[in-house]
């Protein structure tokens, strides 16, 4: 029988099978079950493969390319943002190359169901020069791992895998092949690749750029890249990745009238598109994010006009593609879909009845009549949804971190009372160096770290933070008068108001500790912490 | 063959049990099945659906397009309304008549119903009391299938031996009791298809 499994457990199973010896990551939606998959799995188990999260995105590349210089296949997962924060290993690595397998899965998240922004990885593989896969569905997720491994050990290159929360999180029935053994231990031919001094990269970028042409080729010949011309020739798709499923969803049965180009590897595949360009008198391209498929095709001037997509205003420039606004590309209208009642009310996410964030916020807010409005800059976690009524505590988040540097920035300014609320994780993934540069100027803000002893937002995720935030902080220089530990709890609210304002009043650097474990943890991991605690303490 | 199927609630509420059952008996019959969840941020108390997808052949979008499911089954009623753009023209509504409320401005009850009963084809079941009654309100979710199962083309001895493997690591106690749930959903459902309310 087949197996039930999500793409990214597809994908997951996928890298398992090809040989993998490593997989680093740190959460973030819609990435996160391509890790959770192996950890749970019997024969990673077995087969000793490495699967704790890492502290963030640019720690875990990091150590998959160590891996990867020892000669084993490694692969680093993440959501969309967090290459961002991964950015200056992946261009570099792209560079020396790798030695064992390396495969970069970051999964973007278009029409931002939990996220802050579309951002479209294949330009960063574009931007690195390496090959970009893009499965279209969970089989496909599940074969290309292995010709990812492959691919990526033939040209000793780093291969970015793209997944789209549809595909992450959609099931279906996959067949699982045979499983090939891990690589042994073996450090690469040539170390200088691997050590970037201007001498060397220069030598190594211009092999980089040289690899073009046969990344070309490969692409040019890849079994996940499918030409089919069709005698009718009004209308050719290039569909790439999940799109695929799409167009195919509305012509399934009228097969005959589209000519199609299948995209799952990039670059693109030069040759195939001109068949079809000179095919067809219109070509459509789908394709989810940004239009870089299209742009890459248009006519710098549009005089010609015979490309749609988005550029065209064909297909919508944000959010996800969906089987209803593909086929109206395509040319199909379909009417009179019902409208939903007005009585139908929206229901954002909140936070859980019982969570310590809510009882933090109370807290400050019970301050700011007194300290003023707009000051309390946020970070991202469960305790962002204090942004929303009826709390409406947060004022900002931006990106992993940027709570306490934004804070730090508006002090400088001189605003007064600054206060930047982190999660436990969010703090040890960016905002331990922005607090050094806090206490290296004693700026005047107050951090409260909102420690659940878990990274909640993403399915509760073991925190490297727990039981080590006292002493990193007084690590990093915080004066330990200013560093307090509260409860957010009802019964303590009057004394938290207390302590809070104490260190508002501080023209310096305080962090306060919040520290109460998510309410949705079972009792076996709360005590966990707990002994995990003392033994740290 | 293709049965297009929405499953609708509130982040916490478990529609996915459903989902599962539904998809572990689809593969047991050698269909193709795809199910696309919502994982994230909606999971904490937001609005939350799945979509199912049942074929006798290969299926393409992991999203059912509006206009096409052929049923919505909701464990809540506001939430059912929500995906009403997807039914399709002979389409089903079903639903657990017990409004779950985290928000200030939750619509009255009885307008949803009469929302509800403004389609031909609907069920409104008391899940929920239903379940309770049988022992445990989580079997809320098996009453719900149980009634919406002779309108699903697949099989109840496949929808059983699915509620069975999915609850293989629960006590014997657990298994009946959701096996019971889903029989009373399907008799209840059968002998007033209008309103069991
Ligand atoms: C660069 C980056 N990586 C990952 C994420 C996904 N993400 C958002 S919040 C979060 C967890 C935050 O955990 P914590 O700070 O402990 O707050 P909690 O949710 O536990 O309240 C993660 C991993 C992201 N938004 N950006
Ligand atoms: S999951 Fe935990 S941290 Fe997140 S809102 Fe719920 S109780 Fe709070």
């Amino acid at each position: 029988m087949k197996s039930l499994l999500l793409g990214n457990e597809a994908l997951a199973q996928g890298a398992i099978d090809s040989g993998l010896s490593g997989v680093y990551a740190y959460p973030g939606t819609p990435s996160t079950e391509v890790t959770e998959y192996i950890q749970k799995s019997k024969t990673a188990k077995s087969l000793g493969i490495h699967t704790t999260w890492s502290v963030n995105e640019k720690t875990a590349m990091e150590a998959a390319l160590g891996m990867s210089y020892a000669g084993k296949r490694a692969m680093v997962v993440m959501k969309h943002v967090g290459l961002n924060v991964a950015s200056d290993v992946f261009m570099n690595m792209a560079v020396s190359g790798v030695n064992g397998g390396l495969v970069v899965v970051v999964a973007d998240d278009p029409s931002m169901h939990s996220s802050q922004n579309e951002q479209d990885s294949r330009f960063y593989g574009k931007f690195a020069m390496v090959p970009i896969l893009e499965p279209s569905n969970q089989q496909e997720a599940y074969n290309i791992m292995h010709y990812a491994f492959d691919i990526s050990e033939e040209y000793k290159l780093p291969v970015l895998v793209r997944m789209v929360t549809r595909l992450s999180h959609s099931r279906a029935g996959v067949i699982i092949k045979e499983r090939r053994a891990q690589n042994g231990i073996q450090l690469p031919v040539d170390t200088n690749r691997f050590a970037l001094i201007p001498l060397n990269a220069k030598k190594q970028f211009e092999k980089l750029v040289k690899k073009k042409s046969v990344l070309l080729e490969s692409s040019e010949k890849s079994r996940f890249n499918k030409l089919k011309l069709k005698e009718d020739c009004s209308l050719g798709i290039i569909a790439c990745g999940i799109a695929y499923n799409y167009v195919m969803e509305n012509i399934s049965g009228n097969e005959e009238f589209y000519s199609i180009l299948k995209v799952s590897q990039y670059p693109i595949p030069k040759e195939k598109v001109k068949k079809l360009y000179k095919h067809c008198d219109k070509i459509l391209v789908v394709e989810e994010g940004y239009p870089i498929v299209e742009e890459l095709l248009h006519n710098y001037f549009d005089e010609n006009g015979k490309i749609k997509g988005k550029l065209s205003d064909d297909i919508p420039l944000v959010g996800e593609l969906n089987p209803n606004s593909v086929g109206k590309a395509i040319g199909f209208f379909h009417n009179g879909a019902q409208e939903i009642p007005e009585i139908v009310s929206n229901r954002p996410p909140q936070l859980c009845e019982g969570c310590g964030h809510t009882d933090l916020f109370n807290a400050i807010n019970e301050l700011i009549p007194e300290i003023g409005n707009k000051k309390v800059f946020g970070d991202i976690g469960c305790y962002a949804l204090g942004a929303l009524p009826p709390l409406n505590t947060i004022n900002t988040l931006i990106d992993m971190g940027a709570s306490i540097t934004m804070a730090k920035g508006a002090a400088d300014a001189g605003l007064e009372n600054a206060i930047a609320v982190i999660g436990d994780s969010t703090f040890t993934h960016s905002g331990m160096t922005g607090l050094l540069d806090a206490v290296y100027e004693n700026t005047p803000i107050t951090v409260i770290i909102s420690d659940n002893s878990a990274i909640a937002m993403t399915g509760a995720q073991d925190s490297t933070a727990v039981g080590r935030l006292k002493d990193i902080c007084l690590g990093i220089g915080v004066d330990l008068d200013h560093l307090k530990m509260i409860v957010p709890l009802k019964k303590n609210h009057k004394e938290n108001v207390n302590i809070l304002r104490n260190e508002l009043n501080y023209k310096g650097v305080s962090v306060i500790i919040s520290q109460r474990p998510c309410v949705r943890l079972s009792r076996d991991k709360k005590e966990e912490i707990k002994l995990k605690i003392a033994s740290l303490n | 063959m293709n049965y297009n199927l929405i499953l609708s609630g509130v982040g916490g509420q478990g529609i996915l049990t459903i989902a599962a059952v539904l998809d572990t008996a689809t593969l047991q019959q050698n269909l193709f099945v795809k199910q696309s969840e919502v994982h994230g941020m909606s999971q904490r108390g937001g609005a939350v659906q799945c979509h199912v997808r049942i074929s006798d052949k290969e299926i393409y979008s992991d999203l059912i397009p509006q206009g096409k499911a052929d049923m919505i089954l909701s464990v809540e009623p506001m939430e059912l309304l929500r995906y009403l753009p997807y039914l399709a023209n002979k389409g089903w509504l079903i639903t657990d008549s017990n409004p779950f409320i985290n928000i200030s401005n939750y619509p009255e009850k009885k307008e949803l119903y009469e929302q509800i009963k403004s389609h031909p084809n609907h069920i409104i079941i008391n899940a929920t009391a239903v379940a309770k009654k049988l022992g445990n309100t989580k079997a809320a979710n098996m009453v719900l299938l149980g009634a919406a199962s002779t309108l699903i083309p697949i099989s109840e001895e496949s929808i059983l031996t699915a509620i069975k493997k999915l609850f293989q690591n629960k006590s014997e106690r657990v298994i009946n009791l959701n096996i019971e749930a889903f029989q009373t959903g399907k008799k209840l459902a059968k002998e007033n298809t209008d309103f069991v309310y």
